[in-house]
C-alpha cells in the first residue's frame, strides 16, 4: 500500500546507494530542511486564513473575501506586503539582540518539530526522550520574547514580555502535569511508543476521567502559552499596542506572526498526538471491521485532522472569550490548574498503577 | 464552606464558559446570518433600518410648499448651532406684516445627528434623512438651503 514509509524508506536506501552515508545524511537534512520551511509557510498562509475566517463568521461578518474567490488570496498578498516593506530599526534599540530575537522564536519553533510523527514512520528524529524534547525545547520561545522586548528600548514592549514571561513560566507547570498523566498511563516518552499505545483507542477514550481533566487543562495552558487571547497579555492590543512585537515591521514583524501560529500548530499538534492518537486512525478495541475501515482513510490525513481541529478550538476560544487580566491569569493557574492538574496526577498515578484504564 | 465553594466556582466557570462557546458556534455554523452589507456592491439594493439618521431635510409637496413657519425652535434646540433660520416679513392680504422663513440654513458639517431639531419643531417641517453618502471635495458645499427657492409655507400652518 501507498505509504509515507515507503516513500521515505526507499530516498533513504537510493541516496545511500549513490553517495557516501556522509553524504546521503546531508542531503536528506537539507530535504527535511526544505520541507519543514515549507510546513511553515504552508501553515502561515493557512492558519491566517483560516483564523481571519474563523473570526468573521463567529462574529457574524464576511472576513477577507476580495482577493480570489473566498479572498484565499488574501494571506499570500499579505506576505507579498510584509516582504517589500521596510524592516525599520529605532534608534537606541540593542540592535545584535533587536534582530537575533525574531529568530530565536521562528528557530525554536522549528527544532519543536523534530520529534512529531506525522504519520506512520515519517518522523525526523524518533528520539526516546520526545515528549520532555518538546517540552524542553518550547518552553525556551519565551526566551526569544523576553529579548524582542528587552532590547526594543520600549516601556510597553517590555512590560508585553515581562508579562508573557510570568504567563509562560507559569502555565508550563500545568501544561508539563497534564502531559505527564499521558506520560504515566503510556509508560514512556518516546513518541512513537505513545501513539502505538493508542491502537486500540485514544487515551481520551482509554484514559477516561483523568485524561479528560488532564485534556482541558492541557487546552487552556496551551492556549496561555502561545499567547493568545483571552490570555494575549503578552501582545495586549488594548493597552501595550503590541506588546513585545510593538517596535518592529516588515519580515522581522512577519517571522513573528508566523511563529505564533507555528506554536499553535506545535501545541495543537502535541495535545493531537498525547490525547488523540496522532496518525493513529479511529480505533475501537482490536481488530474488528471498524478499524479495518479506518484504517484507509492513511495517517497523515488523520494527523493534520486531529490538529486542525484542535486549531479551530483554540480559535473558537480566542473569539468567544472575554480577557483575563494579568492578576486573574495568574489566578487561574495557581488557584485553579495547578491544584487541580496535581491532584489528576494523582488520580492518573493510581489509575495507571492499579490497571483501570482500558 | 471553602471547599465546596471552590468546586461550585469550577463548575460554574466551565458553565458560562460552555454557553458562549455554544453561541459563537451557532453563529459559526450559519453564514445566513451574516450582516455584513458589501456597500459599494449592492448600492442599488442596499436596505437601511428607518430609524437611520443621515441629514436633516425639510420635505416640499407639488406645490413647492413646506411647513416651517420659522418660528427658529429648531434653532434654539440644536446643541452646537448648526440650524441658522433667516427671517422676512411677508405682506398678508389684510395688509398685515406677517414672519416667514426667508433662508433654514443646515450646516451639515458641524451636524451630529442628534435629531433635537425635529423633535423640536412645532409644525413637524423637517425630518431626518437616509441619506449617508456626505462626502464633497470643498467644505462649503457643507452648507446647505433646505427650502427651495420660491418655496412658501403650506397654507393653515401658524
Ligand atoms: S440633528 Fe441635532 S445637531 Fe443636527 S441640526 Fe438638528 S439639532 Fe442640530
Ligand atoms: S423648521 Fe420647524 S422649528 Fe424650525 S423654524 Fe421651521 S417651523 Fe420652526
Amino acid at each position: 500500500m501507498w505509504s509515507l514509509e515507503n516513500i521515505t524508506k526507499s530516498v533513504d536506501s537510493w541516496l545511500n546507494l549513490q553517495f557516501s552515508p556522509t553524504i546521503a545524511f546531508l542531503i536528506e537534512a537539507v530535504i527535511i530542511m526544505v520541507l519543514v520551511i515549507g510546513l511553515f509557510a504552508f501553515l502561515g498562509l493557512v492558519l491566517v486564513f483560516m483564523e481571519r475566517k474563523v473570526s468573521s463568521f463567529m462574529q457574524i461578518r464576511l472576513g477577507p473575501n476580495r482577493v480570489g474567490p473566498m479572498g484565499i488570496f488574501q494571506t499570500a498578498a499579505d506576505t507579498l506586503k510584509l516582504i517589500v516593506k521596510e524592516g525599520f530599526t529605532p534608534n537606541n534599540v540593542d540592535k545584535f539582540l533587536f534582530n537575533l530575537a525574531p529568530f530565536i522564536v521562528m528557530v525554536v519553533a522549528m527544532v519543536v518539530l523534530a520529534p512529531f510523527a506525522f504519520s506512520k514512520g515519517f518522523q525526523i528524529w524518533d528520539v526516546n526522550v520526545g515528549i520532555f524534547f518538546i517540552t524542553a525545547v518550547s518552553s525556551l520561545g519565551v526566551i526569544g520574547i523576553l529579548t524582542a522586548g528587552w532590547s526594543s528600548n520600549n516601556k510597553y514592549s517590555l512590560l508585553g514580555a515581562m508579562r508573557s514571561g510570568a504567563q509562560i513560566v507559569s502555565y508550563e507547570l500545568s501544561a508539563g502535569l497534564t502531559i505527564l498523566v499521558i506520560v504515566m498511563l503510556t509508560g514512556s516518552l518516546r513518541i512513537s511508543d505513545i501513539i502505538n499505545a493508542q491502537a486500540d483507542g485514544w487515551w481520551i477514550f482509554k484514559g477516561h476521567i483523568p485524561a479528560i481533566i488532564a485534556f482541558v487543562i492541557y487546552i487552556i495552558a496551551a492556549t496561555a502559552e502561545t499567547n493568545r487571547a483571552p490570555f494575549d497579555m503578552a501582545e495586549a492590543e488594548s493597552e501595550l499596542t503590541a506588546g513585545f512585537h510593538t517596535e518592529y515591521s516588515g519580515m522581522k514583524f512577519a517571522l513573528f506572526f508566523l511563529a505564533e501560529y507555528a506554536n499553535v500548530f506545535i501545541v495543537c499538534a502535541i495535545g493531537a498526538t498525547l490525547f488523540l492518537g496522532g496518525w493513529m486512525p479511529l480505533h475501537f478495541g482490536e481488530n474488528n471491521w471498524f478499524n479495518s475501515i479506518m484504517d484507509y482513510i492513511p495517517g497523515i490525513v488523520w494527523f493534520f485532522g486531529k490538529t486542525f481541529f484542535l486549531i479551530f478550538v483554540i480559535m473558537w476560544f480566542r473569539w468567544t472569550f472575554p480577557r483575563l487580566r494579568i492578576d486573574q491569569l495568574l489566578n487561574l493557574e495557581w488557584k485553579y490548574l495547578l491544584p487541580i492538574s496535581l491532584f489528576n496526577l494523582l488520580l492518573a498515578t493510581v489509575i495507571a498503577i492499579a490497571g483501570w484504564h482500558f | 464552606m471553602f471547599v465546596t465553594q471552590y468546586i461550585k466556582d469550577v463548575f460554574g466557570a466551565i458553565k458560562s464558559l460552555g454557553i458562549g462557546m455554544r453561541r459563537t458556534l451557532w453563529y459559526f455554523v450559519r453564514p445566513k446570518e451574516i450582516i455584513t452589507q458589501q456597500y459599494p456592491d449592492n448600492k442599488d439594493t442596499l436596505v437601511l433600518a428607518e430609524r437611520f439618521r443621515g441629514e436633516v431635510v425639510m420635505p416640499h409637496d407639488e406645490n413647492n410648499e413646506h411647513a416651517c413657519t420659522g418660528c427658529t425652535a429648531c434653532e434654539l434646540a440644536c446643541p452646537n448651532g448648526s440650524i441658522k433660520i433667516v427671517t422676512k416679513f411677508d405682506i398678508t392680504p389684510e395688509g398685515k406684516r406677517k414672519k416667514a422663513i426667508d433662508q433654514f440654513v443646515y450646516r451639515l458639517d458641524m451636524c451630529t445627528m442628534c435629531n433635537m431639531c425635529v423633535v423640536a419643531c412645532p409644525s413637524d417641517a423637517i425630518i431626518m434623512a437616509n441619506d449617508f453618502e456626505h462626502s464633497v471635495y470643498d467644505r462649503t458645499k457643507l452648507t446647505k438651503i433646505l427650502n427651495k427657492p420660491g418655496s412658501k409655507v403650506r397654507d393653515g400652518i401658524e
